[in-house]
């Protein structure tokens, strides 16, 4: 790093250069953007945030049917207004790694069945209350009660006791969990006064922003909470979120500088969009995934030569390229990719192949056409990657019929009823959590009728595993198996691409879910 | 009695029995479709056993029958229910947004109208002539253009562009009423040229129409000035057909605004709908299928009253 590159990124750093101009400049010394961009952030972030300003977003994903209520929550303002209001008891960082929030400190027991979590002593809540373990206690009781609605009910499954210990918060579970904590980061699971038994809806969390006005569907008001716990979040006065569903809006909000931060930018303007002055464009590789997937349990989809078949029939990077305009990834018929924790890259990717998918398609048996369920509620552009599926298929000579369904009642009528149709996942922090939401033998939502023991036993044994090196093993067992076996077709994971102008800086790539893990909002900072 | 007053009561009375029809319609309507409301509300991440939960806490294990009518008795005493998506009060939801809808409506309306009237007349005055054709022109261009793709013209233009007026038009009870209006002038903007063509072509029309009549030519050799003959003589016999025309997109302007909605991100009543439709939001649904069809019916019922005033025929019949 010569001085003339030092003297312009630290011109850059404090906001006396813009980003653009700098990251031409850079070009010029001959270093890349990517260095150089890596090397900007690495150098704000160095420079501190400043507190104050004002931040407007303008969002994809709210409805006037959003409730305050934690478990209901279920699209993308939700997520964002809780994660900004509430705190919880951990967050996972970029790197995969936990924070303590409420909790400040946990440890299991040796066989990772019980696990004490020593409640942060001194965080409010925003109606002055002290928050304490039987709070937290009562927010998981509520989130894993039978009779709860709660979005997390599937996740709090495992855990068969809740207790309070002066400070502490004992979690027994049925059996070892060497991931629990984790589980603690959903965003459902915001500490409420008494665990929201009262009043779900009252608004009244833990988190760095306080609500002022809701108005769900249209716009929400949050004021900086004066007597957060934490100096190194919030910075902010207030943050006002604006839903606009719609792209288009969303994009000349963001050009106008009516909001200064979005999310979802369609891949094929987040190129435009980049060019536009004093626009940056954030493209995250996350644990997202766009799928199609059989039922291994359904003809004839129960023969695992016809399965082969579809899989080596689908161009991978050519769905990349053009649904996901290269914000994206290649899948490889598995869940994970190399954004989780213990994953092995020495697993071969699977490629585009017609000679042995119609090796295999003959070995099936089977003739005529394949229906495949699509609507483009399932992922953006789920219709057109169905067709390029069916031509990439016919050059191996399987037909695929492609029966559009529509996408009011696609997730109750035909995603996990219809043999074989398009999805996506959102992905989940951790391996085990993945697999155990969707492949292993029980679960609700196995939507691929994934039905082998030896998984299964796998999959418990990983998860009371405390040995990293024989875990990530066996998870790559398991990875193989549902790859070689499984009845999903992976063609791409997506990035998440958001967007934000130069009045807010302080962006750090973040895997785990939009906006930073919804984290953008308070992290990020007044540049002005 | 009075004729007239018969036949407006009529009319009222048969409004009515409209909208009941309407309400039981659209009852229907929201229980053929696929889905159900507590797969809705939940998503794709429920669970058998949370479904089954929300349904007994909704009432959804009762018979339509009972719901519909419950809702029904309950309706006509000004008590709308409460959301089953997210437990809100609907009277007091609907109510801002009723405002917003109204509020962008007028402000289109107060637009629109006097402007689609004056132009109808011009293009009559100079009928078949330049000024004729360059209006027929430019509404007919605008009304053909979907009204998403005029929003977003406007929008580059008049907000990305030269910065002029919002794009966001989001408006809330805190703005002074010049701050609503320069909120909503793009979405204004672009309804007016979405309905101005029709009124337009409708006034023409109707003017055209009776120019041809004998007492137009008495009135043009009595040496009148041709807008005063328009404007005078030939307007107020052409006011029915006009009327209805302006009234049906005064509905519309109420009523069928969810795209422009959408684009500007209006806070009306069109996006409210569709969020509840999506979620099978019976109450929600309900209310508002009632609160437009009220709208729709009584500004057609506007109509009928005013042609039937306007025409001295009706007015007095034999």
């Amino acid at each position: 790093m010569n001085d003339e590159f030092r003297y312009l990124l630290a011109r850059a750093a404090r906001g006396k250069l813009d980003r653009r101009a700098f990251l031409g400049r850079a070009a010029a010394l001959g270093v890349t953007s990517t260095a150089a961009t890596g090397l900007l952030s690495k150098a704000v972030l160095a420079q501190g945030p400043r507190q104050g300003g004002n931040l407007v977003m303008g969002l994809q994903g709210g409805e006037s049917t959003n409730s305050l209520d934690p478990a209901l929550a279920a699209s993308q303002v939700p997520f964002i207004y809780l994660k900004v209001s509430g705190e919880p008891m951990v967050n996972i960082l970029p790197d995969g790694s936990l924070q303590g929030r409420i909790a400040e400190e946990w440890s299991a027991s040796p066989d990772a069945t019980t696990w004490s979590f020593k409640i942060r002593s001194g965080v409010e809540f925003h109606n002055g209350q002290t928050v304490t373990a039987e709070d937290v206690a009562q927010t998981l009781r509520r989130h894993s009660n039978e009779e709860s609605q709660s979005g997390a009910l599937g996740i709090m499954r495992g855990i068969s006791d809740i207790s309070v210990d002066g400070d502490t918060l004992v979690l027994t579970t049925d059996g070892p969990n060497a991931d629990l904590p984790y589980l603690l980061a959903d965003y459902h699971l915001m500490i409420q006064p008494n665990g929201g038994m009262d009043d779900a809806t009252s608004g009244i969390f833990a988190g760095a922003y306080k609500w002022v006005e809701n108005e769900p569907g249209v716009r929400h008001v949050l004021e900086k909470f004066e007597n957060y716990w934490d100096d190194g979040a919030g910075h902010f006065n207030s943050i006002e979120m604006l839903v606009i569903n719609d792209a288009t809006a969303r994009n000349s909000a963001l050009q106008s500088g009516q909001v200064q931060l979005i999310n979802r930018v369609e891949p094929r303007v987040a190129g435009l969009l980049s060019r536009a002055p004093g626009v940056s464009v954030e493209s995250t590789a996350g644990r997202g995934h766009y799928v199609f997937i059989m039922h291994c349990n359904t003809a004839p989809f129960d023969n695992n030569d016809l399965r082969m078949a579809l899989k080596l029939g689908i161009n991978r990077q050519d769905m990349v390229d053009r649904i996901l305009r290269g914000y994206g990834s290649v899948g490889n018929d598995m869940p994970i990719n190399a954004s989780y924790p213990l994953f092995d890259d020495t697993i071969p990717q699977r490629e585009y192949d017609p000679d042995q998918a119609r090796f295999h398609y003959e070995r099936s048996g089977h003739s005529g056409p394949i229906d495949l369920r699509v609507s483009d509620v399932a992922f953006p552009g789920a219709v057109d990657a169905a067709q390029l599926f069916k031509e990439s298929a016919s050059a191996a000579g399987i037909d695929i019929n492609i029966i559009r369904e529509p996408g009011d009642g696609y997730w109750s009528e035909t995603w996990n009823v219809q043999p074989f149709c398009a999805s996506y996942w959102g992905g989940r922090p951790v391996q085990d959590q993945m697999y155990s939401t969707a492949y292993l033998s029980t679960a609700d939502w196995n939507d691929t009728r994934f039905f082998n023991d030896h998984f299964d036993e796998l999959l418990l044994e990983a998860r009371g595993e405390l040995d990293q090196t024989r875990r990530k093993a066996i998870y790559s067992e398991m990875g193989m198996m549902v790859r070689d076996e499984g009845g999903l077709i992976c063609p791409m994971f997506n990035d998440f691409i958001d967007a934000h102008n130069d009045q807010i800086t302080g962006w750090v790539t973040n895997p785990n879910l939009e906006l930073m893990d919804g984290l953008a909002p308070v992290l990020m900072w007044s540049a002005e | 009695m009075h004729p007239v007053l018969t036949l407006v009561i009529q009319r009222l009375a048969l409004g009515l029995l409209l909208l009941l029809a309407a309400s039981v319609l659209i009852f229907v309507g929201t229980q053929i479709l696929p889905g159900d409301v507590a797969q809705a509300i939940l998503g794709q991440g429920a669970t058998e056993q949370a479904l089954q939960n929300l349904r007994a806490e909704l009432g959804l294990d009762q018979p339509a029958f009972t719901r519909y009518f419950e809702w029904l008795f309950n309706a006509v005493q000004g008590d709308l229910g409460t959301a089953l998506s997210n437990g809100r009060d609907i009277a007091s939801s609907i109510s801002g947004r009723l405002q917003n809808t109204l509020f962008l409506a007028s402000v289109a309306a107060c637009i629109s109208v006097p402007l689609a009237i004056f132009l109808g007349l011009l293009a009559v005055r100079y009928r078949d002539r330049w000024p004729d054709k360059l209006i027929s022109a430019i509404t007919l261009t605008s009304i053909s253009l979907p009204e998403f793709l005029l929003g977003y013209v406007i929008m580059y233009f008049f907000s990305v562009k030269w910065g002029l007026f919002p794009s966001v038009s989001n408006i809330n009870s805190g703005m002074t009423f010049f701050e609503k209006l320069n909120a909503v002038a793009l979405p204004a903007m672009v309804l007016t040229l979405v309905v101005l063509a029709h009124m337009m072509r409708m006034t023409r029309a109707a003017i055209l129409n009776v120019m041809q009549s004998a007492y137009i030519e008495t009135a043009e050799l009595k040496g009148l000035r041709r807008f005063t003959i328009i404007a005078r003589h030939a307007m107020p016999n052409a006011i029915a057909p006009i009327v209805n025309v302006v009234m049906i997109n005064l509905a519309y302007l109420v009523v069928g605004v969810v795209v422009i909605e959408v684009v500007f991100v209006y806070p009306g009543m069109g996006q409210y709908l569709v969020d509840h439709v999506a979620k099978r939001d019976v109450p929600v649904v309900q209310a508002c299928g009632l609160i437009f069809a009220t709208i729709y019916i009584g500004l057609n019922l506007l109509a009928d009253i005013i042609s039937i005033l306007s025409n001295p025929r009706l007015r007095h019949p034999k």
